[in-house]
Formats: structure tokens, C-alpha cells, sequence
């Protein structure tokens, strides 16, 4: 089975303290560390361990610049066989929109029998995966928590839907699935895997060898602009609860209920 | 030998009756024996290697303190006298057993220098110790049969006990010490029923026994107690032998050779490969153990030797915290492994991976590498770098617990597991009341310094242990020390990455810091951190010598340069709690204890379990990240000794046992009765400064203060 995993680089939420510059149009970005988006590496994972039941190969691809390698290598070093950078400055400034057009064009260059994303980007909105499906008129499933392979032409998924109830479908290949944190447990990789990978080619691809129009990506074909960010206000939502132990006990058991916490 | 003194023309013509036979069953025998040794030698060929061949004197040193001196048998009262005893018994008769066994074949034969007077004070020292043998081994039996000792009972997910093999073991001996007291009986019954002298009469032995009932039989019986007695011990000496190799009795053999090659130093790892240098590291396939052929052959000797005693697992705080590992059937289920896969007929070999079949995975990242085990193991047997070296092979293959990932990649990162900024590293010394009386310069290159306080992450990070680095800098700083930090140029030393199996991590981190303190121009490290100081002494090549501040304190106690004013509040009683990595790894026992004790009205009192018998506190570094499986808490057993030792205050020297310490109390529901404060915290309250104007409590939280 050839799987294509779209991955993505961002900044660790979990390793920087995440300011605004001072013009408050973005992050400021001097001081960051950046990884692979963490739903991501799940989708590799999950790529990984299906081509190890039914054989095949895991293809890592991302969209962006240079510095975007590193989390290819990464991914490379838990396993997968190749990684694909697809990068050109006409890129730069896509909306989601214009990164599934991009993907588009590369999954269109080879076969793949299934492509997955992570959830979500840690700095996006979800909207890539969706997306890439529709303009490849492949079926989608997003929130994907369980795969298993049919007879090599369907796949069985589970999701998990609201209020932890699991729903059960079949889907043809291709299709594209977005993979939700948890369906696994990733392995590990530390800087022995990746300097093992570290000269290993990576395919760089731009707008010719895609056949992509430049003017329907990147800033100019970006439909979708971002007009501001912002640290919302403190609220004063809090509430401290200040009985005795019992009564507290008491109390946090009927918040607990009256969010739908307890059956 | 009696023969040759006493010649006996019956007994002798009666025994040669049998040569043919004796000598049949000594061929048979050493044949199997070899040829089972040398099956049993087929795996450590396969192994790694593991060059102990160097300092022949340290380890003859050790052949003699810790094999023939069984120095780390008294440590348990009972077993430990009772294997004396049987050791130095054996020790006694095995020339006379190797005597026995030629007279066989060659009647007359006599040890050289064991003829006349000396023979017989030899004949009759032995004649007691075949008879203390036995009865070591009967009290043996009865005590595995009747006592039963709860650190010999195998936990049903380990396998099945091996008491019957142990019994099988310990009677076998018995049988050949009365065979053998059969044999002397039956030859001294008959020289006194000739009128020959014969030897000393060695009253209430078991030879004199013998010889007592025998005297009043007819010769023919005596003959046929002498022929039999001889035949019992030539057979039962080559079962005992041969069948050794297969049970918990081999280390009667391999015991002195796994003494020998014993590890020499402490607080020490063996390298990933030995004779691979750290630049060709890349080019080794694989790290670590993943099957069993991966364990160097001195790892696997001591398999063999492992006696199933059960002392390691009975100090293991893992196990007694009922985390899935013991440090016994580390060793058990290897040998187990071996024995099935080296068999003595047939295909040898497997290949197969060790975790998952013969290990758990949270059995091995359940080890705190505390040393416990190692430190009482009469037999020398390491555990620490076999649980380092199946860590090193899990983190190859990327089988690292989810909750280590995290912390291991932000120590990648960002040099610390807590994914702190670099920058942030020194902001402990920046705090306006500590400034006000205190200042901590950053080493830089305009900045040098003569010492170095190498802080460590846990100690720049965490707000509580920030109180651990300003007390040891007030402390150096009252010393009058010319002394700085390396702030966000100071990455985690490791210590703790290295432990969990990340070599290459650890190696980067290792050659930042190297480095950069190479770079810092200081002549001195103090660390108030025992893994760090760990780290820097054993694991970091080349550094400035390396102290811990405990040794600090002591040091100024003894010249003068600090003096202490009384304990606040004199009712409070103290206990010690030594760090692992700052006792065991490091002997690091007296100075703590000193510095305590010359504080004018302290009360400390010790653990049942203190020193080289600390009790780790849970474990430090990554092991705080790591969910293990237990019934309890480590450290809440460790703060339930400190208040049976009658002590309502902890003091320990160490970051991270503080950490545990801390909610340990809170988890044993002993707020208020009991506190925990750090060495050097403890040492900087109570300094007496020369202008009151210095004088300037720490910032610990005042409900964490010993004595308020």
C-alpha cells in the first residue's frame, strides 16, 4: 500500500512562549523552536504501522521552504522511505485553499492509495485535508481513531464522535483520512535516527514540474487573508470553591454533572 | 592420604577391587562436566566483548575481600554465617575431596605436603568441617522447607519457584559429606580393629560416628561400608558437579571468575560499544542490548553466577514499590533464556528480541539505577549497565514512553527537559530580595571566574529547588569563593539521559557543556546536584576537579570558615537521607553527617536504612516524567522509615530527592509532622555572619522551613 502523509512544521506550543511582535500581525519568531506538527507525526505513525501489516511504502510530503526539511527528516528517520518538499516563492502566502491545490497537483503526479493528514495544524484550522479530497474527488474521513485494511481496496475506520460514542465506516481507495492524536503511540526518534537519514535525497518540487499556475497560489491566489492576532483578555471565569472538603466535593461533582461529565 | 600414612592390607585390596569402576565413573564423569562447561561456554562467545583483562591486582584484591573473605555475606545475619561456614568448609575440603577421589584409582596416594603430623591435623580439621557442612546444609533445607525467608518466594509472573532444585542442591551435599565421613569412619573402624594408631580421634564428628558404629561390626561390613562410602562420594561428587551447571549452584564454579572480572569502578556506565570510539558511534547498526547476544560475556557469566538469593530484589526500592522489576529475574530469566536456547544437545541460538519475550518494557524503564542491588551483592553482579544497555537498545528502535518523548525532545531543543528558554536558565539569581545581599555573575568572556557552580535544570528551573542554587550560592559566596554560573550557556548534564538509554543526546550535551566550561576558564566545579555531579565526575572526560557542596560545607566547618548558630527550635529531630548518586555511586557518606552535626543542638537520628542501605527517594531526573505501574509510592515508603526512625525533619541532599520527598510527605498524609529541607538550605540558615547586615534568610517557603 503507497500511503503519502502531508505533514506540517510549526512552532512547539510546548517549547516557546508565544508573543506577539509588536505590530500584533504575528507571533514574534526570533527565539522559536520549531517541530513537526504533533497530530502529524500520529498520521506517520499510523502510515508506518499499516505498511508494516500489509507491506507498501510511507511518503512524507510538506509544502514550505528549507528550513521545512528538518521535520521530513524526522519523519523520515521513524520510517518513512521518502520525503517530498514542494517549495517555490510563489507558495509563499498560501491560504489552506491554495496548500491543498499544491498537494493536489503532487498526489496527481504519482499513486497513492491513501493520504493522511494530522487533525489539524497546530497553527491552522483543519481545512487542508477536507480540502485536498474534494479537489481530488476522493472520499474523506476526518478524526480517524482506528484503520484497518479490507482486502486491499477498502479500509474500515473508526472516529470518534461527541460524547466518546465511536462510529464504524468502510471507505474506498484512494481516499484522504485525517488521523486524531491517540490512535497510536509514536516512536520515538532522537538525533541518532535523524543523522542516519541526513543524507538521504529529498525531491524538491516548484510550480513547473507541478504544472501549477502561480498566480492561483500563494499570496495571489490566497482567498483567505489574516487581518489580525491577538491575546484575548483575562476573564475572571474561575470559580474557587471555598466550603469544607465535603461540601466541595459535593459541588464539584455537580459542575462535573451539569457539563455532561457523569453518566 | 590415610592410606599412605596407615597402609591397610583389608581395605586397601578391597578398594581395588573396584578400580575399574571408579575409574570408569571419573572418566564418565569430567567428560560430562567438561563437555557441559563447554556448552555452557557457547554463548559468551557469541557475546559482545568486555575488556576486563587490565588491573590484575584490584581484582586478585578483590578475589580476596569479596570471594575468599565473602565480605558482603554478613550483611544478612543468618544466611550470611551459615555460607561462611559452608564456604570455608569447602574451602577446607577440597584437597581433601581431590585426595579421595585419586585414592580411587591410585591407592597410597598422598597430597604432597600433607603426610605425617600435618596430615592428621589437616585430616582432623576436615573431619569437623565435612560435619559442619552437613549440618549448615540440614539447618539449610529446614530453613528453606520450614522458615521459608519471603525474599526467596518468585512472584507467579516470574515463574515457578525453584525450591526443589534448591533442596535437590543442598542434599546432594549433605549426601556427600556423609558418604565422605562414611568413607573416613569406615577406614579408621578398621585400622582400630587392626591395632593401628589412627590419627586423632575427632570426637562427635561425623567420621567419628561412623567409626564408633562401625568398630563393633565384622570386618566384612566395615570393607563394605569403606567400598560403598567411597563409591557414594565418587558418584554423588560428579552428580553435584555436572548437575550444578544447571541451577542456581553454578556460580560455585563461575562465582570466582565473575569476583575477578567485576566492574572496578563506581557511578560509572559502560560505553555503548567497548572499543568503539564516540566519533565511529555512527557507524555501529545498533545500540544497546536488543537480544541476548547483545550482552557483553561478562554480563552473561554473571547470569550463570546468580545464586537466586535474592538480596538485590530484597533492596530493590522498584520491587518494593511493586513496580513490575526485579533485579533477581533480570538475572533468572536470562540464565532461563541461555539454558534454553544454549541447550547441551542440538541448534544453539535464537536471535529473537529480548523485550516483549523474556523482558517487559516497563520492567526495564522501572529501574531508578539507585545501585541498591549492586551494592549488596555478594557476588558482585552489575545491574545497572545491563538495564542501561536494554534502554539503549528500546531508544534505538524508538520504544520510548510516551511521557519521556516530550521531555527528551525539549532537552534536544532547548538543553533542559522542562522546554524552558535558554535564556531563563540564571533567572533564579535575579530575584530582588536575593540580589540585594547576594550577587551570582554569569560567566562570560569579559567575566571569568576560579569556580564554577554548575547548577543543573532542575535546580535553575524548578521555583522550589531555585532556593537549593541560592542557598549554594550564598554559601560560596559567604566562603569568599570568586565563583559564577554559566547561565543559558549551561545545558542539562545528562546524567539522567544517559541513564534512560539516550547516548547520543546525552553526548551532545555532554560536549556542549564540556565545551563551554572548557571555554569558562574556571579551575573548580561545585555542583549542589548529585546526579550532575555524577555526571561531571564519571561521565564528562577532562573536566576541573568536581565537587558536591556538601563537601564544600564540610570543609569550612573543619577550618573555621563557617560556624553555625543553634536549631531554631530544639525539639525538631533530623534525619539524613543520603541521595543515591551522592552515597553509593560516589562513598559521599561522612561530610553531610559532619556538617549536621556541628550545628549547635541538632538532633539527627539515622534510618534503619542509611548509607550504603539508603533508600532511593523514587528516582531523579527523567524518571520524575515516567508513570511507572507500583502499589505505592517509593518515596512514600522512604518518608514512612525517616518517621519510624522517630524524625520529624528530612534533610537530603539533592533536588530531585527533595522533589520526591516533598509529595511523598503529602501523599502519606504527614503534613505537618514531617519536612524535608535540602543540605544546603539547612547549612546557609544557620551560618553566623560576620555584620548582621549580610544576614539574610533564603527564600524557601516558609511552611517548607525545617525548625519553624
Amino acid at each position: 500500500m503507497e500511503i503519502l502523509v502531508c505533514v506540517r512544521r510549526v512552532p512547539d506550543t510546548s517549547e516557546n512562549e508565544i508573543a506577539l511582535n509588536v505590530a500584533g500581525s504575528d507571533i514574534e519568531r526570533d527565539d522559536l523552536v520549531y517541530s513537526i506538527n504533533e497530530p502529524d507525526n500520529y498520521a506517520v505513525e499510523e502510515a508506518l504501522q499499516i505498511v508494516g501489516r500489509v507491506g507498501g511504502k510511507v511518503t512524507v510530503v510538506t509544502v514550505g521552504t528549507e528550513d521545512d526539511e528538518e521535520v521530513l527528516r524526522r519523519e523520515m528517520a521513524m520510517g518513512a522511505t521518502h520525503g517530498v518538499l514542494l517549495t517555490d516563492d510563489a507558495f509563499t502566502g498560501s491560504d489552506a485553499r491554495g496548500i491543498a491545490h499544491i498537494l493536489q497537483a503532487f498526489v496527481q503526479k504519482g499513486s497513492y492509495d491513501v493520504i493522511l493528514t494530522g487533525v489539524q495544524a497546530e497553527d491552522g484550522g483543519a481545512q487542508v485535508g477536507g480540502m485536498l479530497a474534494a479537489l481530488l474527488d476522493y472520499p474523506f474521513a476526518s478524526l480517524v481513531t482506528a484503520i484497518e485494511v479490507l482486502d486491499g481496496k477498502k479500509l474500515k475506520i473508526s472516529r470518534e464522535i461527541e460524547g466518546g460514542n465511536k462510529e464504524v465506516s468502510e471507505i474506498d481507495l484512494p481516499c484522504v483520512l485525517s488521523i486524531q492524536t491517540g490512535i497510536n503511540e509514536p516512536r520515538y526518534v532522537g538525533m541518532r535516527g535523524i543523522r542516519a537519514v541526513a543524507s538521504v535525497p529529498i525531491e524538491t518540487y516548484g510550480t513547473s514540474e507541478l504544472a501549477i499556475d502561480s498566480t492561483s497560489v500563494g499570496t495571489a491566489g490566497a482567498k483567505v487573508r489574516r487581518v489580525d492576532y491577538f491575546v484575548p483578555a483575562a476573564t475572571k471565569s474561575a470559580e474557587i470553591l471555598r466550603g469544607s472538603r465535603e461540601e466541595n466535593i459535593d459541588k464539584l461533582l455537580e459542575l462535573v454533572a451539569a457539563k455532561g461529565g457523569l453518566k | 592420604m590415610l592410606q599412605a600414612i596407615q597402609p591397610d592390607v583389608s581395605l586397601t585390596s578391597y578398594l581395588s577391587s573396584g578400580h575399574g569402576l571408579f575409574l570408569a565413573i571419573h572418566v564418565l564423569g569430567l567428560i560430562c562436566f567438561a563437555y557441559i562447561i563447554a556448552r555452557r561456554l557457547v554463548p559468551l562467545l557469541h557475546a559482545q566483548r568486555d575488556p576486563r583483562f587490565d588491573h590484575p591486582v584490584a581484582r586478585l584484591r578483590n578475589v580476596l575481600k569479596f570471594w575468599l573473605g565473602q565480605w558482603k555475606h554478613p550483611r544478612y545475619r543468618t544466611a550470611g554465617i551459615l555460607h561462611i561456614l559452608f564456604f570455608s568448609g569447602f574451602i577446607l575440603l577440597a584437597l581433601r575431596a581431590f585426595t579421595v577421589l585419586i585414592i580411587g584409582t591410585s591407592p597410597g596416594f598422598a597430597m604432597p605436603g600433607l603426610s605425617g603430623t600435618r596430615g592428621e591435623t589437616y585430616e582432623a580439621v576436615t573431619d569437623y568441617a565435612a560435619t559442619i557442612v552437613f549440618l549448615c546444609m540440614i539447618f539449610a533445607i529446614v530453613r528453606r522447607l520450614v522458615f521459608k525467608p519471603a525474599r526467596y518466594a518468585v512472584p507467579a509472573r516470574f515463574g515457578k519457584a525453584h525450591k526443589a532444585d534448591a533442596v535437590f542442591l543442598l542434599a546432594l551435599i549433605a549426601i556427600l559429606m556423609l558418604a565422605d565421613s562414611l568413607f573416613e569412619g569406615a577406614r579408621a573402624a578398621a585400622a582400630l580393629r587392626q591395632g593401628v594408631a589412627a590419627g586423632i580421634n575427632t570426637v562427635l564428628s561425623l567420621p567419628w560416628i561412623f567409626k564408633v558404629v562401625l568398630a563393633s561390626k565384622s570386618l566384612p561390613v566395615v570393607d563394605r561400608a569403606y567400598f560403598n562410602g567411597y563409591l557414594l562420594h565418587e558418584v554423588t561428587f560428579y552428580v553435584l558437579l555436572c548437575y550444578r551447571p544447571f541451577g542456581i549452584q553454578f556460580h560455585v564454579e563461575t562465582s570466582l571468575f565473575t569476583v575477578y572480572f567485576a566492574r572496578l569502578t563506581r557511578g560509572t556506565l559502560k560505553p555503548v560499544r567497548w572499543g568503539v570510539r564516540d566519533e565511529e558511534l555512527d557507524q555501529v547498526k545498533s545500540f544497546g542490548v536488543k537480544t541476548f547476544e547483545d550482552f557483553t560475556w561478562k554480563h552473561m557469566l554473571d547470569f550463570y553466577t546468580c545464586a537466586d538469593c535474592g538480596r538485590c530484589s530484597d533492596n530493590c526500592p522498584a520491587n518494593s514499590a511493586g513496580r513490575p522489576l526485579s533485579p533477581r529475574f533480570l538475572s533468572i530469566k536470562a540464565r532461563d533464556y541461555a539454558f534454553k536456547h544454549y541447550p547441551m544437545f542440538g541448534h544453539a541460538g535464537n536471535g529473537k528480541p529480548l523485550i516483549g519475550t523474556v523482558y517487559s518494557e516497563d520492567e526495564i524503564w522501572s529501574c531508578t539505577t539507585c545501585g541498591a542491588c549492586e551494592e549488596e551483592c555478594p557476588l558482585l553482579i552489575e545491574n545497572i549497565d545491563k538495564i542501561v544497555d536494554l534502554r539503549r537498545g528500546m531508544v534505538d528502535d524508538g520504544n520510548v514512553p510516551q511521557s519521556l518523548q516530550k521531555p527528551l525532545k525539549s532537552l534536544e531543543s532547548r538543553g533542559n527537559p522542562y522546554a524552558k528558554l535558554e535564556k531563563k536558565r540564571g533567572d533564579w539569581a535575579n530575584s530582588k530580595e536575593f540580589r540585594q545581599n547576594c550577587t551570582v555573575k554569569t560567566i562570560d568572556k569579559s567575566n571569568g571566574a576560579e569556580t564554577l557552580y554548575f547548577v543543573d535544570s532542575v535546580t535553575s528551573f524548578d521555583d522550589r529547588m531555585q532556593s537549593i542554587a541560592r542557598a549554594t550560592a550564598r554559601i560560596l559566596d559567604h566562603l569568599g569563593e570568586d565563583f559564577g554560573i554559566m547561565g543559558s550557556q549551561e545545558k542539562d548534564s545528562g546524567h539522567e539521559v544517559r541513564r534512560f538509554g539516550e547516548e547520543t543526546l546525552f553526548m551532545a550535551l555532554r560536549d556542549h557543556n564540556t565545551e563551554a566550561i572548557e571555554a569558562s576558564g574556571v579551575s573548580r566545579i561545585v555542583t549542589s546536584d548529585p546526579h550532575a555531579y555524577n555526571a561531571l565526575k564519571h561521565d564528562y572526560k577532562d573536566l576541573p576537579r568536581v565537587e558536591h557542596i556538601s563537601q564544600v560545607l564540610a570543609r569550612g566547618v573543619t577550618s573555621g570558615a563557617i560556624k553555625f548558630k543553634p536549631v531554631a527550635n530544639s525539639e525538631n529531630v533530623h534525619t539524613y537521607h543520603d541521595p543515591c548518586y551522592l552515597g553509593r555511586h560516589n562513598g559521599v557518606y561522612r561530610e553531610p553527617r559532619e556538617v549536621l552535626d556541628a550545628i549547635p543542638g541538632m538532633k539527627r537520628v539515622e534510618m534503619a536504612r542509611s548509607r550504603d542501605r539508603s533508600f532511593c527517594c523514587g528516582g531523579g531526573g527523567l524518571m520524575l516524567f515516567y508513570e511507572p505501574k507500583e502499589d505505592e509510592r517509593i518515596g512514600v515508603k522512604r518518608v514512612r522509615m525517616a518517621a519510624e526512625a522517630g524524625a520529624n525533619v528530612m534533610v537530603t541532599a539533592c533536588p530531585f530527592c527533595m522533589t520526591n520527598i516533598e509529595d511523598a510527605i503529602k501523599v502519606a498524609g504527614l503534613e505537618g509532622r514531617m519536612s524535608v529541607i535540602d543540605l544546603a538550605e539547612l547549612a546557609e540558615q544557620q551560618i553566623v555572619r560576620e555584620t548582621a547586615g549580610a544576614e539574610c534568610a533564603n527564600e524557601i517557603p516558609p511552611e517548607l522551613v525545617a525548625g519553624r
